[in-house]
Parts: C-alpha cells; sequence; structure tokens
C-alpha cells in the first residue's frame, strides 16, 4: 500500500457519533425549562458554569503550564463587574454580561506581564496573592458594600423579564450557552494553528521553542482569552446568585479548589476531562454533601489518588482502554483499502 | 517617633513571617518542591501546641518539646509516603497533590476543632515589655525574631558545614550523581522535610501565642511566606529574614496610614518589588 492511496483525517466514526448525541443532548436541555423543575433547573445552570470554569483553568494548566491557584480574581471581578455596571453605570445586565470579558481582558495584561516572571509553582501562589489583593480592593470599595457586600437591586432583576419563570429560564439558557460557548472555543482554538503552538509547548517546551513557536506570547495570550471569559462566567454565576461579597467572589475553595479537583479527576490535559469531572462532581456533591467537612476530606483525597495513581484522570483510563476521542483535535492517517470510495 | 514605632514593631513582625518562610524555602531549595499546604502546616502546628497545653498543661513554648519533634516525624512520612512519588520534571503532580492535601488538612482541623477562633495561653509572656528609648518592645515579639535570627543561622550552618548540608546541597545539585555518590535520595528529601516542618512547628507555635487562630487561615501564612521568599531572593535563606522585615514593615506601616491597608500593603511592596526587581532584593551568587 502507497502513500498516495491513504489519506489524512481529521474526525473519526466515534466522534460523529459523540456529535450526533451532544446535538441531540443540546437540544434536550435547551428544552429544559418546558420539562425540568425549577431546582433541577438551578441545579443544572450551576453544573454548566462549574464545566465551564473547569474547561478554561483546563486551558491555561493542562494546555498552557500555566498552573494557577488564583482564577477565583476573575471570577470575582466578573461578579463586581455585573454589579457595578448595572447599578451605577445603569446599563442593561445582559450589555453587562456581555462587558465583563472585555474588561476582564483589559485587567488580565498587565497582571500577566507582573506575575509570568514567577515561573512553575511560584505562579501558582503568585496568581493567589493577586486574587488577594483584587478581594482587598473590592472589599475597600464602599459604594459596592465594602466588606460585607450587596445585593442586585429588584428594578434591575425585573428588567431582565417579567415574570419569574421567564427570568429562571433566561438565567438557565445563559449558563448553558456560556458552558457551550466556551467548550465550543477551546475545541475551535485548540485545532487552529496557535493550539498546535499549544500541544507542541505542553508536550515539549524545548522543542516547541526550538522550532520557533514564541512560547510567552501564546501563553500570554492563553491567559488573557481564559481571564476574559472566567470574568464572563463570573458575572452569569452572581446573576444567579443576585447577592456579592468579597469573601463569597474571591473564595479560593469555591472556584479553584473545586475546580482543580474536577480537572484532575475527570483528566487534565483534554476537552472531554472537565466535562466528565463536572458530572462525577456533581454526583459526588449530591450525594455526599450532607457529610459536610468529611465531603471535601474524601474529595481532597480522591484528587491526591488519581493525581498519584491515574495522573491521567477518568477520561484518561477509558482513553487508554478504548482509544476514544470524543472530540477529534489530531491528524490521523486511514490507509485506503481499495474497497471504499469516498 | 509613632512612625519609628510601626517600624521597629514591623521589623519584629516580620521574624515571624522569616519563619513561615523559612521551611518553605528550605525544601525548594533541595527539591523544588512547593508546597502549597505549608500554610496549613503551619495552623496544624498551632492546634497541636495547643492540644498539648490544654492536655498537659505545659506551657506554650515547653510544649515545643512535643510539637516540633512530631511535625518533623509527620514531615518525613509524608515525604516518604507521598511527596516522594510526586516528585519529576513536571510541576504539576506536587502542586496538585499538596493543594489536596492543604484541603484536607484545613477540613480536618475544622472537624476536629470546630471553626471557632483559638489562642494559647502563655500568661505573663504575652503581656510583659520592656521600654528601650521611648518605644515600649513587647517580649514575645522580640523573642520570636530571636528565635528567627537563631533559625536561621542554624539552617545556615546546617547547609554548610555539616554531613546533613552536604547532602541536601548535593541532591539539590543534581540528584543522579548524589545517588552515585551512595546518597539515598528519598531519604534525604524526608530528612528536608522534617526539618522544614522542625521549623513549621516552631513557626506554628509562635502564631499561636501572638494572635488568635481558626482553619481557615493557613492559605493567608502560605502567601505571607511566599512573599518573604520571593522579596529576600530564591535560594538565600538569609534573604528570608529580609523579606519577613519588608513584608512586616509594609504591613505595619500600611496598618498605621488605614487600619484597612494592612495586608494589602503587605501585597503591594510585594507586587513592587517582583515588578522592579524580578529576582528577589538578595539573589543567590551562582
Amino acid at each position: 500500500m502507497n502513500a498516495t492511496q491513504s489519506h489524512v483525517t481529521r474526525t473519526t466514526s466515534t466522534a460523529r457519533a459523540a456529535m450526533l448525541f451532544g446535538a441531540i443532548a443540546t437540544a434536550i436541555l435547551i428544552a429544559a425549562p418546558w420539562w425540568a423543575g425549577r431546582a433541577d433547573m438551578r441545579l443544572m445552570s450551576e453544573l454548566f458554569l462549574y464545566m465551564a470554569l473547569a474547561s478554561l483553568w483546563n486551558l491555561m494548566a493542562g494546555y498552557a503550564g500555566l498552573v494557577s491557584v488564583g482564577q477565583q480574581a476573575y471570577v470575582g471581578f466578573g461578579g463586581y463587574m455585573l454589579f457595578a455596571l448595572t447599578i451605577f453605570g445603569g446599563l442593561h445586565p445582559m450589555a453587562a454580561i456581555a462587558l465583563t470579558p472585555v474588561l476582564g481582558a483589559l485587567v488580565s495584561v498587565p497582571v500577566a506581564i507582573l506575575i509570568f516572571r514567577l515561573r512553575g509553582a511560584y505562579f501558582a501562589i503568585g496568581t493567589w496573592v493577586i486574587a488577594e489583593v483584587f478581594r482587598l480592593v473590592f472589599a475597600q470599595v464602599l459604594a459596592l458594600g465594602g466588606g460585607s457586600g450587596s445585593s442586585l437591586p429588584v428594578g434591575i432583576v425585573r428588567s431582565l423579564a417579567d415574570s419569574r419563570s421567564g427570568r429562571e429560564a433566561l438565567s438557565y439558557w445563559l449558563a448553558l450557552g456560556a458552558a457551550l460557548l466556551v467548550i465550543a472555543v477551546i475545541y475551535l482554538f485548540l485545532r487552529s494553528r496557535k493550539g498546535l503552538a499549544l500541544t507542541a509547548i505542553r508536550d515539549n517546551e524545548l522543542a516547541a521553542g526550538s522550532l520557533g513557536i514564541d512560547i510567552w506570547r501564546t501563553k500570554f495570550v492563553v491567559y488573557v482569552v481564559v481571564s476574559a471569559l472566567t470574568a464572563m462566567i463570573g458575572a452569569l454565576i452572581f446573576l444567579q446568585k443576585l447577592r456579592i461579597s468579597p469573601d463569597a467572589a474571591f473564595s479560593v475553595n469555591d472556584w479553584t479548589a473545586f475546580v482543580i479537583f474536577i480537572v484532575v479527576i475527570g483528566g487534565i490535559g483534554t476537552i472531554e476531562g472537565p466535562i466528565i469531572g463536572t458530572l462525577v462532581f456533581f454526583l459526588l456533591r449530591e450525594t455526599l454533601a450532607d457529610l459536610g467537612t468529611i465531603y471535601l476530606m474524601v474529595l481532597g483525597l480522591v484528587a491526591i489518588i488519581v493525581m498519584l495513581k491515574a495522573p491521567k484522570g477518568l477520561w484518561g483510563l477509558v482513553r487508554e482502554r478504548f482509544g476514544l476521542e470524543l472530540f477529534p483535535l489530531g491528524y490521523r492517517v486511514e490507509p485506503a483499502t481499495g474497497k471504499k470510495e469516498d | 517617633m509613632e512612625w519609628v514605632n510601626a517600624i521597629v514593631q514591623g521589623t519584629l513582625l516580620g521574624g515571624l513571617y522569616a519563619l513561615f518562610a523559612a521551611g518553605l524555602s528550605l525544601i525548594f531549595g533541595v527539591m523544588r518542591l512547593v508546597n502549597i499546604a505549608h500554610g496549613d502546616l503551619i495552623v496544624l502546628a498551632a492546634y497541636l501546641g495547643l492540644t498539648t497545653t490544654i492536655m498537659l498543661g505545659m506551657h506554650p513554648l515547653a510544649a515545643l518539646l512535643i510539637v516540633v519533634p512530631l511535625m518533623a516525624a509527620a514531615g518525613y512520612g509524608l515525604q516518604r509516603g507521598v511527596l516522594n512519588q510526586t516528585l519529576g520534571d513536571d510541576i504539576l503532580p506536587p502542586l496538585l497533590v499538596t493543594f489536596g492535601l492543604s484541603v484536607i488538612i484545613q477540613n480536618a482541623l475544622l472537624e476536629a476543632y470546630s471553626a471557632d477562633p483559638q489562642k494559647m495561653d502563655a500568661g505573663v509572656l504575652e503581656t510583659a515589655s520592656i521600654s528601650l528609648g521611648g518605644l515600649t518592645l513587647g517580649v514575645l515579639p522580640l523573642l520570636t525574631f530571636a528565635v528567627a535570627v537563631a533559625i536561621i543561622a542554624g539552617l545556615q550552618w546546617t547547609f554548610y558545614h555539616t554531613a546533613l548540608g552536604r547532602a541536601f546541597r548535593a541532591v539539590s545539585d543534581n540528584q543522579d550523581i548524589a545517588q552515585l555518590m551512595g546518597l539515598n535520595r528519598r531519604h534525604v528529601f524526608g530528612l528536608a522535610m522534617a526539618l522544614s516542618l522542625a521549623v513549621t512547628a516552631v513557626a506554628g507555635v509562635l502564631l499561636g501565642v501572638r494572635t488568635s487562630f481558626d482553619p481557615s487561615i493557613g492559605g493567608g501564612r502560605l502567601i505571607f511566606g511566599f512573599e518573604a521568599v520571593i522579596i529576600g531572593g530564591l535560594g538565600n535563606i538569609w534573604g528570608t529574614l529580609a523579606g519577613g522585615v519588608i513584608l512586616g514593615v509594609a504591613q505595619t506601616v500600611g496598618a498605621k496610614i488605614d487600619p484597612g491597608w494592612q495586608i494589602l500593603a503587605g501585597h503591594i511592596a510585594f507586587l513592587v518589588i517582583l515588578a522592579v526587581r524580578p529576582n528577589g532584593l538578595f539573589p543567590r551568587m551562582t
């Protein structure tokens, strides 16, 4: 068999099946306001927002090697911007949400220039310092309630939709849309030229650099894009909560610890990992949450065991066993057998 | 005079931060490990001190005789049992494993001791003070600072004048060659972590005598220690003392301007130094 007979393809039959399944699932989820109860919709919204946060963190840590424990800086920033833009700027909440990624990107540029001076694990703690600075600064802003925080005024909430069920449906669709948007952006980004450079950096930074990839710039772009989208997710999170305070907005446990556990358990460095990790995380939470602190200890222990025994996570185990890839990122050569002609 | 007072008090506070930083700097120097659970281990030491003082009716400083060996043994066990498996070229495993450890310690303390703030009772030592040229200096902060200087001098001496220190420097320079020379690097790493947590134990007990503490404050202590390490310059043990003092002074001077600005002023001093001198003020000459 010679080379001209085989052809290069990016997709597989599994991926096509997954795509079809994904489309059907999305259609069912879009229709949720007509079949799901109020509590289920709240839970699913939260799940989608965590899925988005985990996917974003995974792009940074799993692909760009930027392990941050300070993404709560942008979650909180986005939440506060939603409140500030609607209360003082007089903007419609939807306009404010559309604006938060722009502001998030603007803030992340000087932050990146400063903390990119720190390497590896020191970078991680550096991001935490930045998040603490954000928390302490917003706690000083008395107009936004200072240390005790503030609530979103009723008038602004009403401007979303007239009826309560209308507001709930809208807020659900926003969460679902945000998760789909984030996953689509990451998928398309990784399939692009820049994504190829990023994957090369993940696999071997030295070799990638010697091939002419600008490592600093690629990481910088990833950091800014991830921070911008994280700010938008933050705005959506606090649109659901309707109340914000510095401790809740910049919580390292809620917006970083859980997200890291999701990604590690699901499988770091894959698109599928954070999605599966989020489902597992919510399954564990709904069954074990009554245990309180014990539940968190179990979660920490599971993450440590996964990291030591199966560092590629649940999806890594599945992929090794069955060779599956639901989001086709690579290229594969298919030998032409002669029988099949496309 | 008030400003001089703020600077002097900040310097003494810096001694405590230097103790937070010394343990962090030590293990980074020996095995390039950044321990995210370091702050929670400091808090754990404070709680061990509390339990010891209450159960045995001991003075907190006497409790060190129990807490220090306990933490050192825990450090050796932790390193040999868990952390050695994470070391390699990839920085992700040690980071995430110590992060998981941090969550476990924090919630275990919450389960065992509740979220109520606790404090150790050190009797007259807490309020004793001496007057010096118009300034009033607490005996406890002075003692903390003296202990910090002594421990850092002791670490410096251990590193450069003992067989153990030679082993530390050897595995730090090249693990494989050190292994060929007959050093068991897993054991050496275990000893480094034991020494680090022994220092952490002292820091934790002194913290618990000085202020009240609860299970959630670990992250903040980690950040203070980390800032002191970076300000002072990576790999320089005396630098951590300088870094701790600069951080302490920035905080007390910040608090003097506006009480809400105490912690923020420390972070800003750190970020400014990171912007102008990314390698810290006193990086190790190589």
